[in-house]
């Protein structure tokens, strides 16, 4: 009698150890959290219907950029298996040029004289930048390494992003400097009854033009299929004929592609850019990539909408109604928060693989 | 067959090596156009380091190898591919997250002529009803036997002079095997030079004009298929195992 009751206790306990207990408390402690505050948020009554809307609205809109600058990432770690820790700096070193253009343009009037002309030349100016810079980055950081063991790159890709970082502000200084007033751009659109800034409306809507764009192009073209062999299984895909090389660099180069645009969707919705713009939309960018599942272009996509709707709703839904005096300082505190979470209970993100196979 | 004809693919003391690991030493060996070749031995004999060399995918650090009148040991895979060699590679390695359809154009990924490309697909069909049933379905859904059929319908979409074959019957079940089998004939029948790898030494043989016997990266016998199949203890003394 006495050996099974053994066993059995020992088998029970096996079953929960402490690890799971300890990650059990916690979310049972996030979930409370969230649930109170909330409720003690929502029955203070500071906000109203419409200022929930337009939270979410500012979520949508800044998500979009994030899911923008997070397919870079996405891609490039689908092919690679890396995390191109200077992708931030690709997004940034495009807005930053752009802006010189933007200036001249606003100078001589022709910005406001010809917006989309002008709007058009500083997104190709800003998508240029980056693609290139992303085109170079690989060239001379990560090729050399390839086949290194997998923290080398990855230490590269701090040192790059510092790298560019530290360039701009020796070439530009470390000030913020405002981008001039594009006219067309102040103002609210009436969409379906809801007044929204114009700025937002066109964030959103570029953001998905691109998107579209892109899940064709990896999906229908040639050079797309070319991605997802070498992704899958790169000696194979040599056999196939696939350049692999050129692949890989069309990865960076379309990923710095949409970082450069969502450069200028950024100084769209907040005005400025400085030497360091590219640090937190990067990092937030890399947490949509892995809360949606790195690798997963329509995980990408879907991982920037909710964290910036969370970034943007959650400080004052969770914060206010616990007392918190400035809840939107700690957007931070929930956008990395949920990268924790995230990494602790979902590592694969929501269409992730589950586990990465190869190395 | 005519002995004067220069061999398409000829290999003259090729070696390779795994770091500090010998896995080729001197191994010599020729295909004539329209032969189907087996390279035979036990595991880790050096078979598939041999397909894998010839293709640029593991260095040769010694030796020459010569395709269709030129020298290609310096070459890259993709040059290699270029040049009309391809290959069934070992436990089929498809693009599993991609279709039946995506896997045979991309095969076909160096050609232009997209009627030519057109008539080889209709080819695999022709060979391989059953992938036309799945055409749009991910390579990765599909049955053993399905996937080896789409392993050599991809190879063969990239219309090679020379196909190599890493133990296409690998995993499968005999009657299987034995369709594999008169389908690499047909193949061959079709104009395909070969040269088949396999565990499978008295299957391989009876379908080859001549093999080669490798034992730990040397080749240690190479003759007819006949008179390998005739050979006295070829099971017992270079495969190591009896099938």
């Amino acid at each position: 009698m006495t050996a099974p009751a053994t066993s059995s206790r020992r088998l029970r306990f096996e079953r929960l150890p402490l690890r799971r207990i300890i990650l059990i408390s916690l979310s049972i402690a996030i979930v409370y959290g969230v649930v109170a505050g909330s409720a003690a948020t929502l029955r203070m009554g500071t906000f109203t219907a419409a200022d929930w809307r337009s939270l979410v609205i500012n979520g949508i809109a800044r998500g979009s950029v994030y899911a923008l600058i997070a397919i870079g990432y996405t891609l490039v770690y689908g092919i690679l298996f890396m995390i191109n820790f200077a992708h931030g700096e690709v997004f940034m070193s495009g807005a930053y040029t752009a802006f010189f253009v933007a200036v001249a343009f606003g100078r001589s009037g022709y910005l406001n004289a010809h917006p989309l002309v002008s709007i058009g030349a500083i997104l190709i100016v800003s998508m240029v930048t980056s693609t290139l810079v992303a085109v170079i980055l690989e060239r001379v950081a990560y090729r050399p390494l390839r086949g290194a063991p997998r923290l080398v790159p990855l230490i590269t890709a701090i040192g790059a992003s510092f790298f560019l970082q530290y360039t701009f502000r020796g070439l530009y200084g470390a000030q913020a400097r405002a981008y001039p007033t594009i006219n067309v751009l102040q103002g609210t659109w009436t969409i379906f009854g809801v007044e929204i800034l114009r700025t937002q409306v066109i964030v959103v809507v570029a953001a998905i033009l691109l998107w579209i764009a892109l899940f064709t192009f990896v999906a229908k073209t040639r050079t797309g299929r070319s991605m997802r062999a070498v992704g899958e299984d790169r000696e194979i895909a040599a056999l196939m004929g696939i350049n692999v090389d050129r692949t890989i660099v069309a990865t960076f180069a379309i990923g710095g592609a949409l970082a450069g645009a969502a450069g200028i969707l950024y100084v769209f919705l907040f005005n400025q850019v400085i030497f360091t713009m590219g640090f937190f939309p990067g990092i937030k960018a890399f947490t949509a990539a892995v809360l949606g599942g790195i690798g997963s272009v329509t995980g990408a996509a879907m991982g920037g909408l909710l964290l910036g709707v969370l970034e943007a709703v959650g400080p004052n839904l969770f914060l206010t109604g616990v007392g918190v005096p400035s809840p939107n300082q700690l957007q931070p505190v929930v956008a990395f928060g949920i990268l924790v979470l995230v990494l602790i209970f979902l590592p694969g993100g929501f269409l992730g693989a589950p586990e990465e196979k190869r190395a | 067959m005519t002995e004067q004809q220069a061999p398409i693919l000829d290999l003259a003391s090729v070696s390779a090596a795994y770091g500090p690991v010998r896995a080729l030493e001197e191994v010599s060996l020729e295909v004539r156009t329209g032969e189907i070749v087996c390279l035979l031995g036990s595991n880790a004999a050096g078979k598939s380091t041999t397909l894998r060399t010839i293709l640029g995918m593991t260095r040769a650090h010694a030796g020459e190898i010569v395709f269709d009148g030129e020298r290609i040991e310096r070459l890259s895979t993709q040059e290699i591919v270029s040049r009309g060699l391809t290959m069934v590679p070992e436990n089929r390695r498809l693009f599993g997250k991609m279709t039946v359809r995506e896997n045979l154009a991309i095969g076909a990924n160096l050609r232009k002529d997209k009627a030519a490309i057109q008539a080889d697909v209709d080819r695999v069909f022709g060979l391989f009803p059953r992938l036309k049933e799945r055409i749009s379905q991910k390579a990765g859904t599909l049955s053993g036997g399905e996937q080896q059929m789409l392993a050599i319908g991809r190879a063969l979409t990239a219309s090679p002079k020379v196909l190599l074959m890493d133990e296409p019957s690998m995993g499968l079940a005999p009657i299987l095997v034995e369709q594999v089998f008169d389908t690499i004939k047909e193949i061959n029948a079709q104009g395909v030079t070969i040269l088949l790898v396999e565990q499978n030494a008295h299957v391989a043989l009876s379908i080859a004009d001549r093999g080669y016997v490798l034992q730990t990266g040397r080749i240690v016998l190479a003759d007819t298929a006949k008179a390998l199949l005739e050979h006295p203890n070829l099971s017992d003394a270079y495969l190591g195992e009896l099938e």
